[in-house]
């Protein structure tokens, strides 16, 4: 371990189910640095970040803290240590002050009696800080970026040497981020360490004096920021190498216009002029984390209210509800597989059917043949193992999952077909059966919308891509083309463009 | 056995294991327990309740609870029996199911509009229900003695009380209704993952008032039942009645978060709470015991139930 280091992990493996999310990371924070963590979506940033601040307990490597292995690491173990972590969801409780906030947890109080002496506590802080929040002030009635500095004087109140920043900008203005920079710096010249996971590399170069990069799950390089550029980063970010991923051959046969969106507005932000998919087409939409790809395709479904024509083969979608979209015959299928997709109490069959039960029933009675027979079908054509009708949905691999959640939609044999992360967090035999069956069904004349964080994904399987800011398409790009380099540099561009605006 | 399938086994037969071992500790202690009177007599005695539990069922695995079945039991007794004394007792047997299935229906609409928790609103419809129960009876028993009136909770078919016959076939509807129609796999998807049920196209909200308004059908079906035996009519009848019904199905294993279940368990679960009480009654034990025991029962599910929800 390194002896000037405040904190130091060696070997850091993170899994998530049966799913390697960072493996063999080795790290070192020295005291008094602002320290970037930065990489492509799903690269393992916010992972490495959460399990420094002991949100996240490792699967494998040790922690040190001044040169001192930790056998446990978990948020109190960290907090004793000096380490504290500012969470992208601030955890401020709305219903308190300001200053009980900051010492929520280190009340003055007398046998149980509380002195009420926070607000003074909070004064001296202040002054010793340079951080000015209004003391009585309910935490529920301040913006994101006060609620922060209550975060970062929640850290100092703990005496934090290393604060880390997981994602602290995505929703301040232009002067909060500069604020919050400042501040930044001010700790750094106390001595204090902070650890800033971030997707925004003008932000890295303009404050920190060391950056990681990260990407797949494995470390880069930790370097000097001054010795870097934004190109230095994305290219280290991507690797020389490409991935060894094959993608199948892309359909090259296109028939009509099947899926037509105009004018779609959404209050969440979507903003599609508009959008045409033909029978055949696999089109992407690229973007980062937080872009309103996954608001775009829930206001094309009816998922969220939304003003704005979608047109089914040159029909008018009428009834702008889930259901009406099914029997139109454009679905989604959600990013979020347990939170959103599968019911992990019901049976493979039972998942598979619950958007068609009005076709497979007869007067409201299940027909249990037809019901058996389209999810045998679906778990033959996806390869879902074990291949169990009744089968417990929740004992299953997320791959496997994955396939019963596609074949959950392709079961009423859909037109349009929208793909949210078809391949998040699963195995790679599961990730080439998804991407052949995506690449068939619009062989055989569904108009395919995929979604991905994966910029390789969508140039590996889209015919056409657009990219996606703040929730609209800003341009279209041919995948075959450009590469995940310029695709990049271009979002990075576009998100760099709109803060100057704002 | 893994962990895991001993918490499933547990979840799923406890409430039958425990039943015959009760049975056998009481056929050795008592003469008097074994015998076809005493056992129809505490199926006939709790027939009532296990209607209630059946469809409460329904309601815990969409996710929620009812609170107020006691209190539209109550509705249903002072319905049907002014009925029967100033209309027909025919119609008084035939509307106050009805009655409760429409109250059943409104606790549900308030839930979806005001989307407030079942838990809340249904203390607060049970005391409205009650209100109105104690307006219409104008707080005074209504005598209701007439043959027409009292063959539903005194007589028999085939030699067994017309309340089990009627308590066993609402059970396999209940039945069958939760696993072969698409409304049951609805309601089990809503309580299982109700976001994934959304994005499935199903209107959850109607979902949540089915299962309500056939909680109230029930509970109107109990009490004709209960009324009609007792050939008496108050709005104070069915106190307590949905907390015993509760007690049941979650004795019963059923998750009390949501998405599991099944109404023949919440029957066993009824009938071991009916056990118990008629153990100590014939072994003439202090009631002190029997609280305690139910207690202890009752809470030794609910930690079955958290412990199976968190694997």
């Amino acid at each position: 371990m390194n002896a000037d280091a405040i904190l130091s992990v060696r070997g850091i493996g993170v899994r998530f189910g049966d799913v390697e999310v960072l493996s063999g990371v080795d790290l070192d924070i020295r005291p008094g640095e602002i320290h970037g963590l930065i990489g492509e979506n799903g690269a393992g940033k916010s992972t490495l970040g959460k399990v420094l601040g002991g949100y996240y307990r490792a699967t494998r490597g040790e922690i040190a803290v001044n040169g001192r292995t930790q056998d446990r690491w978990d948020t109190p173990t960290a907090l004793a240590n000096g380490v504290a972590i500012m969470h992208q969801e601030l955890q401020l409780v709305p219903a308190l002050t300001t200053a009980q906030n900051v010492f929520l947890g280190l009340e003055d109080h007398r046998r149980g009696v509380l002195r009420r002496t926070e607000a003074d506590r909070l004064a001296a802080l202040m002054e010793e800080s340079g951080l000015h929040v209004e003391p009585n002030a309910l935490a529920a009635h301040l913006t994101i970026a006060e609620q922060q500095k209550i975060e970062i004087l929640r850290a100092l109140a703990r005496e934090a040497r290393v604060i880390v920043m997981d994602e602290p900008t995505a929703s301040l203005s232009k002067a909060e981020i500069d604020q919050l920079h400042r501040i930044m710096r001010q700790l750094r010249d106390e001595g204090r360490s902070v650890i800033y996971v971030t997707h925004f590399l003008d932000d890295v170069l303009d404050v920190t004096d060391r950056v990681t990069v990260l990407r797949n799950g494995e470390l880069v390089q930790t370097r000097d920021t001054a010795g870097e550029t934004k190109a230095s980063l994305v290219s280290a970010m991507l690797g020389g190498v490409k991935s060894e991923t094959l993608y199948p051959p892309k359909p090259r046969d296109v028939g009509e216009v099947v899926l037509s969106v105009r004018d779609l507005f959404s209050p969440n932000g979507t903003r599609v002029d508009q959008l045409e998919i033909r029978a055949g087409e696999i089109v992407g939409l690229a973007g980062l984390v937080g872009a309103g790809r996954t608001e775009i395709a829930r206001a094309i479904i009816g998922a969220d209210r939304a003003q704005g024509t979608v047109e089914i083969g040159g029909q008018p979608l009428q009834n702008r509800s889930i259901s009406g979209a099914t029997e139109a015959g454009v679905v989604m299928v959600p990013e979020d597989r347990r939170g959103q997709g599968l019911v992990m109490s019901l049976p493979v069959r039972a998942n598979i059917s619950l958007p068609h039960l009005g076709r497979v029933a007869r007067g409201g009675v299940v027909a249990q043949k037809t019901e058996r027979g389209i999810a045998k079908r679906l778990i033959e054509q996806l390869d879902v193992r074990p291949a169990i009708l009744d089968g417990d949905v929740s004992n299953y691999s997320g791959g496997n999952q994955q396939k019963v959640l596609i074949g959950k939609w392709l079961a009423g044999d859909p037109r349009v077909l929208i793909l949210d992360e078809p391949s998040r967090g699963v195995d790679v035999g599961a990730r080439e059966t998804i991407h052949n069956e995506i690449v068939r069904l619009a062989k055989s004349g569904v108009a395919i919308l995929l979604i991905s964080s994966e910029i390789e994904e969508v140039l590996g399987l889209a015919t056409r891509a657009f990219l996606v800011d703040r929730g609209t398409l800003v341009d279209e790009i041919d995948p075959d083309r450009v590469n995940v380099g310029d695709v990049l540099t271009a979002l990075f561009n576009h998100q760099g463009m709109k803060d100057g605006v704002t | 056995m893994t962990r895991d399938r001993i918490f499933t086994f547990l979840q799923t037969y406890a409430v039958l294991v425990l039943i015959v071992l009760l049975m056998a500790v009481l056929s050795v202690s008592s003469d008097s327990f074994l015998t076809a009177r005493n056992l129809l007599n505490i199926l006939n005695q709790n027939a009532p309740l296990a209607i209630m539990a059946s469809a409460m069922t329904l309601v815990i695995i969409v996710g929620g609870f009812d609170l107020s079945v006691g209190a539209i039991f109550a509705m249903g007794s002072v319905t049907s029996a002014w009925l029967a004394v100033n209309v027909d007792p025919y119609l008084g047997l035939a509307l106050a199911p009805l009655v409760g299935f429409l109250l059943g229906c409104a606790n549900g609409i308030v839930i979806t509009a005001l989307k407030v928790h079942s838990f809340l609103a249904t203390i607060a419809t049970a005391l409205i229900f009650k209100g109105i129960a104690i307006a219409v009876s104008d707080g005074r028993l209504i005598s209701a003695r007439i043959d027409a009136f009292t063959w539903l909770g005194r007589e028999r078919f085939l030699g067994v009380f017309n309340a089990i016959w009627l308590m066993v076939i609402f059970a396999v509807l209940l039945t069958f209704l939760l696993n072969r129609t698409t409304l049951g796999r609805r309601i089990f998807a809503v309580g299982g993952n109700e976001e994934a049920a959304i994005l499935s196209g199903i209107r959850t909200n109607r979902v949540k008032i089915a299962a309500f308004s056939l909680a109230g059908l029930a509970a109107g079906l109990a009490a004709i039942i209960a009324t009609s035996r007792v050939a008496l009519g108050q709005a104070s009848a069915g106190e307590g009645m949905e907390l015993q019904a509760i007690a049941a199905v979650i004795l019963g294993g059923t998750s009390i978060y949501g998405g599991q279940g099944a109404v023949w368990r919440s029957v066993a679960g009824v009938f071991l709470l009916a056990l118990v009480n008629n153990g100590f009654n014939i072994l003439s034990i202090d009631p002190f015991f029997r609280d305690l025991t139910m207690g202890l029962i009752i809470l030794a599910a609910l930690g079955i139930s958290a412990i199976g929800q968190r694997r």
